[in-house]
């Protein structure tokens, strides 16, 4: 991780930029246990206060439950609990920061919710910046990791939110409905 | 503003009717058979009548006999929607007082051409 | 002006197979009694109509068969060729034919071209063994028109007195005469009256014209064509003295193409230059809706339209007294009504009646019972009975299938009837009616029944029931729902098609409805279908358990009890079970299977629901009822995935979410211990 960063300072000027050019991606930045994630700002639908969300039984923990979004049921989570980290109770800055997740078979795409400790910035990145992960040393599981950036001499994970929110029970359609109606004599 | 009434019971045929000839600037009311055209002819008057004659209920050739009673309509242009083969539709067509014909099937064209010959 | 004439063709596709429906029942009518005027006539009217629509948008195929078709209709119509069975018979196929043509143009695909083609030389063939000679074919214009473009034409023309009323005018076809070139007109007023015989509405004048022009006779005819027999016409060339002998031009150009004959063949090339053409076909799901329902919501949004003025003076005063507090309630109870009547209308507009379906059945059942050899008498009843289009749309084939069904194995052969004393014509009733927010479909035939102990044995055979299971006669019958139970001994391949009961059980499931079964030995049985009207919305009971709240569909629940931990008994480990009337209940524990922390334990503070899915009974337990509404399904996977035990979500009037609890899942999931339950206790 040291040594990621320590590569990132040589051009981190450049990179606190918050003129969209070429090769340019903007990112929202949101907190989580004093380290710092980074979403593509065009996933964002919007960011709201903490709400009661409705529990959907037999889900993980980390599935808060759903949330009336204007007419839409939109699942929450929680990224402390999704990423094993220790939960904390919900204060002023914890939000919900919506996002549209791309369905991997490319079928569309559907809404969901993430609860943060906090947001915390936007900010351009340019494609150049932008450093593989390492396969060691995050707290986040590397498959869900886009890459790393470094902006004012800060690390930012970028998260793959797509792979993070379509992975396993997420998105696997559950086999015991689908039997539904069959008589299992 | 030139009035027109459609008569078909065809909705495609009313449709395509009616849109050309308000495409042309023209105002159409539409009717699905010959009641439901005589009931509007009676209420509103028409500078033109276009029917189909194969219709449920009261087929063109009808319509045009029971509008010609109508002070109004005695001599308002009325033109059969006729196919090739009607020429004893075309017969009675004349015989009711129908003012013409036109032949299914045509093109929009074809139609406002038609209409043109009777209304200018 | 060109118009793009594909914008109509969706709505030619809607009525030609609307047209085509009516047709086939018309045909079906026309078999088993004498032949009605009307019923041709709407026969004939339907395939002229398809005739004229095809050619005017394009589809030469299918005005090419239609052709043929409707001249051989036209021929019955008018009394010259009688109609036997096998030109029935052909008349169908044809109505067969001309709904694949048109599916194929809708959606891309192909039809079979060589069974059209067949039919249509059997078409053919029928209409030149007629009575009647060739078809009308008409000569009016374009044969044999040797009469070449010279200088032009000498026209007398002399209108009847009352050709003006046909809305005809001489100086129209003047007008238009003089567009093909130059026309000297010479009027003979001689035959206008004295004033006082005068009648403005005849035509008292003839003319002598001269056009001089390039055009042909057939050019001139047809501008005289609408008042050919309304005047006294002569047209005769120019002829000028230094002209004579030096004629011969070239031959007559082609008539203007305002008559297009149509080709009554179908052609490789026709039919792929038409799939060309329908590339351009866009598909929109419509729906067609009674101009009454619209008219009923337009009074419904006016009175909404009043509510929501006379509320807003409320919000305009600063003080309001206790008598406009009263008012202001009356308004808001108002508004609820207004907005609950609404919500009924714009649901109706989906709603279509079942006829659309049963209508297809006359024509199964005629074609299935010839082919078994059964006389069937098809009675059909409730065609007028609404539901949604979408639950339409997904019961059409289970329907067949059940109706297929009771045909193939219910109603039994003439010859065996006879033998049981039977009429020799076995029934199958259709019927549809509402009941709650339910349509009830029902399947009733007069055959042989179902037989439980073969049924039970077959089960057991296949190690689908153990030996010991005990069953209820409702648990019996529904054992021909279990995948795997179909054989051929149970299904034909009439029946069979590639898709079981299992599949027909299971897609009304899907639908969140059920289907039972009554059956008597040698008298009959009725399948009947229950489904949901619409799938957007339903009646629900909301329950609380622990600080949740959850939707039971209220078709589901047969009744609420209030228990006694006494009253339950503990089998095969944790299955809890009750006892109510003469059966074993399993009783699911809400809290349990969702995991709800700070819920009711014990029975006595709770609530026992009574609810039943795919033929089955339980109960589950929840802290209490709140109340019954009306909620809008949403479903949880368009976001989210679906999930075993739950079939939606529905949001309430605080804005929070509920979960809808799927009945038929829950009580699958207690029916996987349910058989261990009833041996413990036998």
């Amino acid at each position: 991780m040291t040594d990621v960063a320590h590569q990132n300072t040589e051009t981190n000027n450049s990179v606190h930029d918050l003129v969209m050019g070429a090769g340019e991606n903007q990112f929202l930045t949101f907190v989580l246990e004093q380290e710092e994630y980074a979403v593509d700002i065009l996933r964002v639908q919007e960011i709201r206060g903490w709400e009661s969300v409705t529990r959907i039984p037999n889900t993980p923990e980390y599935i808060r439950g759903v949330l009336n979004l204007r007419g839409a049921i939109v699942p929450i989570v929680d990224l402390r609990m999704r990423f094993n980290m220790k939960s904390i109770e919900y204060g002023v800055t914890t939000v919900i920061v919506v996002l549209k997740v791309m369905k991997e078979d490319g079928s569309g795409s559907r809404t969901m919710g993430i609860v943060v400790d906090g947001v915390s910035e936007v900010y351009s990145v340019p494609e150049s910046e932008i450093k593989e992960a390492p396969d060691f040393g995050t707290k986040v599981r590397t498959e869900f990791i886009k890459g790393l950036a470094t902006i004012d001499d800060k690390m930012v994970i970028i998260i793959d939110i797509d792979k993070m929110l379509n992975s396993d029970e997420l998105a696997v359609v559950d086999s015991v409905s689908e039997s539904t109606g069959q008589i299992k004599e | 503003m030139t009035k027109v009434l459609a008569v078909d019971d065809s909705a495609s045929m009313r449709q395509m009717v009616s849109f050309t000839l308000k495409g042309a600037g023209y105002d159409v009311v539409e009717a699905k058979d010959g009641v439901e055209a005589l009931g509007i002819a009676k209420t509103t008057s028409f500078n033109l009548v276009i029917t189909d004659v194969n219709m449920p209920n009261m087929d063109g050739i009808s319509l045009i006999r029971e509008l010609r009673t109508l002070p109004d309509y005695k001599f308002i242009p009325m033109l059969m929607l006729t196919t090739e083969s009607g020429t004893d539709k075309k017969t009675e067509g004349k015989a009711a007082g129908a003012t013409g014909w036109i032949v299914k099937p045509f093109n929009p064209d074809q139609l406002l051409a038609t209409i043109k010959r009777v209304i200018g | 002006m060109s118009i793009d004439l594909t914008q109509f063709q969706q709505t030619f596709f809607e009525e030609s197979l609307e047209g085509l429906d009516d047709m086939e029942a018309n045909l079906l009518q026309l078999e088993v009694g004498a032949v009605d005027n009307e019923q041709i006539n709407s026969i004939f009217r339907a395939a002229h109509s398809i005739k004229g629509g095809s050619a005017t948008f394009g589809f030469e195929q299918i005005a090419g068969f239609t052709h043929v078709l409707e001249t051989l209709l036209d021929e019955m119509r008018e009394g010259k060729r009688d109609v036997t069975s096998d030109s029935v018979d052909v008349l169908l196929q044809s109505v067969d034919i001309l709904r694949s043509m048109i599916n194929a143009i809708q959606h891309e695909s192909t039809y079979d071209e060589e069974r059209a083609a067949v039919i249509q030389s059997r078409l053919e063939i029928m209409l030149q063994d007629g009575m009647s000679p060739a078809t009308v074919i008409p000569a009016t214009h374009g044969v044999a028109d040797v009469s070449h473009a010279g200088l032009g034409w000498n026209i007398s023309f002399t209108p009847h007195a009352s050709m003006m009323q046909t809305g005809n005018d001489t100086v129209r076809i003047l007008r238009e005469l003089e567009e093909f070139g130059e026309l000297n007109t010479v009027v003979d007023t001689n035959n206008i009256p004295d004033f006082d015989d005068y009648i403005p509405e005849n035509s008292y004048l003839s003319w002598q014209l001269e056009l001089r022009t390039d055009a042909n006779k057939s050019t001139i005819d047809d501008v005289f064509a609408w008042v050919e027999d309304e005047c006294e016409l002569t047209i005769t060339p120019i002829v000028d003295i230094d002209t004579i002998g030096a004629v011969s031009s070239p031959q007559s150009e082609s008539e203007p193409a305002t008559n297009t004959d149509i080709k009554p063949s179908l052609t490789v090339a026709q039919t792929r230059e038409s799939k060309a053409k329908s590339t351009k076909t866009t598909e929109t799901a419509s729906i067609r809706v009674g101009i009454d329902k619209v008219d009923a919501l337009i009074n419904m949004v006016g009175e909404l339209v009043i509510t929501q003025s006379m509320l807003n003076q409320f919000a305009e005063r600063e003080e309001v007294t206790a008598a406009q507090i009263e008012q202001l309630k009356n308004g808001l109870g108002q508004l609820e009504r207004n907005t609950r009547e609404l919500q009924e209308s714009v649901m109706s507009i989906r709603m279509l009646p079942i006829s659309f379906i049963f209508s297809r059945f006359p024509r199964m059942v005629h074609d299935l019972s010839s082919k078994l050899g059964k006389q069937i008498e098809l009675i059909m009843t409730g065609e007028g009975t609404e539901l949604d289009k979408t639950v339409m749309e997904k019961i059409g084939d289970p329907l067949v299938h059940l109706v297929r069904n009771a045909i193939d194995h219910g109603v039994e052969s003439p010859e065996e009837r006879a033998e049981k004393g039977k009429s020799a014509v076995g029934k199958v009733n259709l019927n549809a009616y509402h009941q709650g927010g339910n349509i009830v479909i029902e399947i009733i035939d007069d055959g042989a029944g179902l037989d439980k102990n073969r049924l039970l044995n077959k089960a057991r055979e296949k190690g689908l029931v153990r030996e010991d299971d005990i069953l209820s006669e409702e648990q019996i019958y529904q054992l021909i729902f279990t995948p795997g139970f179909s054989t051929a001994e149970i299904v034909s391949d009439v029946s069979g098609r590639g898709v079981g009961m299992d599949v027909v059980n299971k897609n009304i499931i899907s639908l969140g409805g059920s289907i039972d079964i009554e059956s008597k030995l040698e008298i009959g049985t009725t399948f009947r279908v229950r489904l949901p009207l619409t799938l957007a919305i339903l009646d629900g009971q909301t329950v609380k358990v622990g600080d949740e709240v959850y939707i039971i569909p209220l078709v589901s629940i047969r009744e609420s009890i209030q228990i006694k931990q006494d009253m339950v008994r503990q089998v095969g480990g944790d299955m809890e079970v009750f006892k109510l009337r003469d059966e074993y209940l399993p009783i699911i524990r809400l809290h349990q299977v969702f995991e709800i922390e700070r819920a009711v334990e014990e029975f006595e503070n709770g609530l026992l629901v009574v609810v039943e899915g795919s033929g089955r009974r339980v109960g589950l337990f929840v802290d209490e009822l709140l109340g019954q509404q009306q909620v809008v399904i949403k479903s949880l996977d368009t976001n989210f995935k679906k999930m075993a035990g739950i079939s939606g979500a529905t949001i309430l009037g605080d804005g929070s979410v509920a979960i809808i609890i799927d009945i038929p899942g829950m009580v699958n999931l207690a029916s996987i211990q349910n058989r261990d339950v009833k041996r413990a206790i036998a």
